[in-house]
């Protein structure tokens, strides 16, 4: 029997819901030599990045963490979180880092190290990097970073490879917390640290970062078990009731990916095109095959957040079968008032109309058979809350206003459950999906341990 | 007439990142698949049509053989998330793939 590493993940997003503490405790009683798992992804949408927030609640936060914790702590093996607390950005690491100690102290544990890393890039940093001519590379048809965009990013992370990790594994820590990092990097580090073929150790990181996503049937935040060896991954469910096949291994590959066969992380790219996929037992698939091809130089991928403003939402109701065939016609109404109160102005107005085409916009196919009623959800942003109330609030009941030439009803063209708008979270979007070189992979992810306890 | 939502095991859309959405048909035997893949049915065109994107928007289609799947990825209108996006992680863009006729 050659020498093999067994990493357990009991969460693909730790922190966004609960772990499954069944799964998990299964998990632990296979002596696993790392507990791992991200907790963080842009899947949530630019807000929390830039106004550097978590979308998870503290409570699960600390709920996973002291799962993962105690766990690690009563085996004597590395705990390992990437992209604390969704966005990975330096306050979400240092929240992690503290409730790590508190947590410690609650439960009186033995003296340990923690190891952190930060991820957070400074503009003027990019800046300058920008005026030497290293450019920061668009992803998926977006252009090169220009100043303008730069100016209007308020927080940018950049994803991390294994080296952090590694780094943070050779100074002793016994627990890890991550800035952003790619997923599959923070299970790669201590297979790589340890010897395991590359190839294999990314693959291990990617079939494991969604925990039980690579498991049927379908059911989230249960532990799964993944074993690499010199020759071969291994992946297993721990849950009782389900099972990792060729199917839903294989399937995994592709989950959010734009493509099956190539995943891209600072250093090179991991190539599954060649990937054999065998039922080795009831629970268990066995991968061989993959390939990772070292890039010439790192480059890391970065993200970014600007605000766009401050944020009101309004709700709109409509029964009335003609106004809702006019819907357009009664949004173009408010628009223009809007439009007169505010004139060239700094502010948007949205209009999401669902039961219509709320969700898929113009894609949708069905958009020309509305519903009996119709819910329009209306977002009016500008600079100031004073102003962005006022813009939702006439985006919104301007509608009730609106006046169609055939309409029998002429007391009011909408239906409000709510007489109000309310603020909502500030409007940002992403900024930057992009790339830059790097000299020194861990230039731009500062390492530190502190003995805790 | 047979559907798509009748012969596949999942269809399902995520985002791949903050600009993309990804779209998988995954089938419960080689048969299915084959059927689906053969026919013709779901291609970059036919995609882009039943959407009413451009087919430049398509940026990967893949059969993908080792899952039984059939993969592909749109390049959204706006990032997810910027105001007026109706869905942030771009879980519910596959519904009109259910509807999809199969010959």
């Amino acid at each position: 029997m050659s020498r093999s590493m067994k990493m357990i993940c009991p969460n693909g997003h730790l922190g966004f819901a609960p772990t499954r503490e069944g799964s998990f405790a299964l998990g632990v009683e296979t002596n696993p030599d790392i507990i791992a798992a991200d907790s963080g992804s842009d899947d949530v949408g630019p807000v929390p990045l830039g106004s550097d927030t978590s979308t998870s609640p503290l409570a699960w936060q600390t709920h996973d963490l002291e799962l993962m914790l105690l766990a690690s702590r009563a085996r004597g093996v590395p705990m390992i979180i990437g992209s604390a607390g969704d966005t990975g950005s330096n306050s979400r690491v240092d929240l992690y880092v503290r409730i790590i100690r508190e947590l410690a102290a609650k439960h009186r544990l033995k003296p340990f190290k923690v190891g952190w890393f930060h991820s957070e890039i400074d503009r003027d940093w990019l800046r300058a990097k920008m005026r030497r001519g290293d450019a920061v590379t668009g992803l998926d048809a977006r252009p090169d970073l220009d100043d303008a965009e730069l100016d209007a990013t308020d927080r940018i992370v950049a994803l991390a490879g294994v080296h952090p990790y590694i780094r943070l594994l050779d100074m002793g820590a016994d627990v890890i917390i991550g800035g952003r990092s790619s997923d599959a990097a923070l299970f790669a580090a201590p297979a790589i640290r340890a010897g395991y073929p590359e190839a294999l150790s990314y693959y291990l990181g990617k079939v494991l970062e969604c925990a039980s996503f690579c498991a049927e049937p379908y059911g989230g935040k249960e532990t799964v078990l993944g074993e690499i060896t010199d020759t071969e991954v291994r992946v297993t469910a721990m849950h009782p009731d389900q099972r990792c096949t060729v199917a839903s291994v294989a399937g995994h590959a592709m989950y959010e990916r734009s493509n099956p066969f190539y995943e891209y992380v600072a250093g090179g790219c991991l190539d599954m095109s060649e990937c054999r996929y065998e039922q080795i037992g009831p629970k268990t698939t066995r991968v061989t095959g993959p390939k990772f091809v070292p890039s010439d130089r790192i480059r890391v991928k970065l993200e970014g957040s600007g605000k766009i403003g401050e944020r009101f939402v309004g709700l709109v109701g409509i029964r009335d079968p003609y106004t809702i065939a006019n819907v357009d016609r009664v949004i173009g109404w408010a628009r223009e008032k809007a439009r007169e109160r505010f004139g060239n102005a700094d502010y948007e107005l949205h209009y999401n109309v669902y039961v219509r085409d709320g969700i898929m916009g113009a894609s949708d196919p069905d958009r020309d058979r509305p519903a009996h009623e119709l819910c329009v959800m209306v977002q009016g942003i500008a600079p100031t809350a004073e102003m962005a109330e006022e813009v939702c609030m006439t985006g919104t009941r301007q509608m009730f206003y609106a006046r169609l030439p055939d309409v029998k009803g002429t007391a009011g063209s909408v239906a409000f459950a709510l007489d109000e708008v309310m603020r909502a979270s500030p409007a940002y979007r992403w900024t930057l999906n992009h790339t830059v070189g790097i000299d020194d992979p861990l230039e731009v992810f500062p390492c530190r341990v502190e003995q805790v306890g | 007439m047979t559907k798509l939502s009748d012969i596949a095991k999942t269809i399902r859309s995520k985002n791949a990142g903050t600009d993309k959405i990804t779209f998988d048909v995954i089938f419960p035997d080689a048969a299915a698949y084959e059927r689906v893949k053969g026919s013709g049915v779901m291609t970059r065109e036919s995609m882009a049509a039943l959407y009413r994107i451009d087919p430049a928007r398509i940026t990967d289609f893949v059969a993908f053989d080792p899952a039984l799947a059939i993969k592909f990825t749109v390049l959204r209108e706006r990032p997810s998330g910027s105001p007026g996006d109706g869905d942030i992680f771009g879980a519910q863009q596959y519904a009109p793939l259910l509807e999809l006729d199969v010959p």
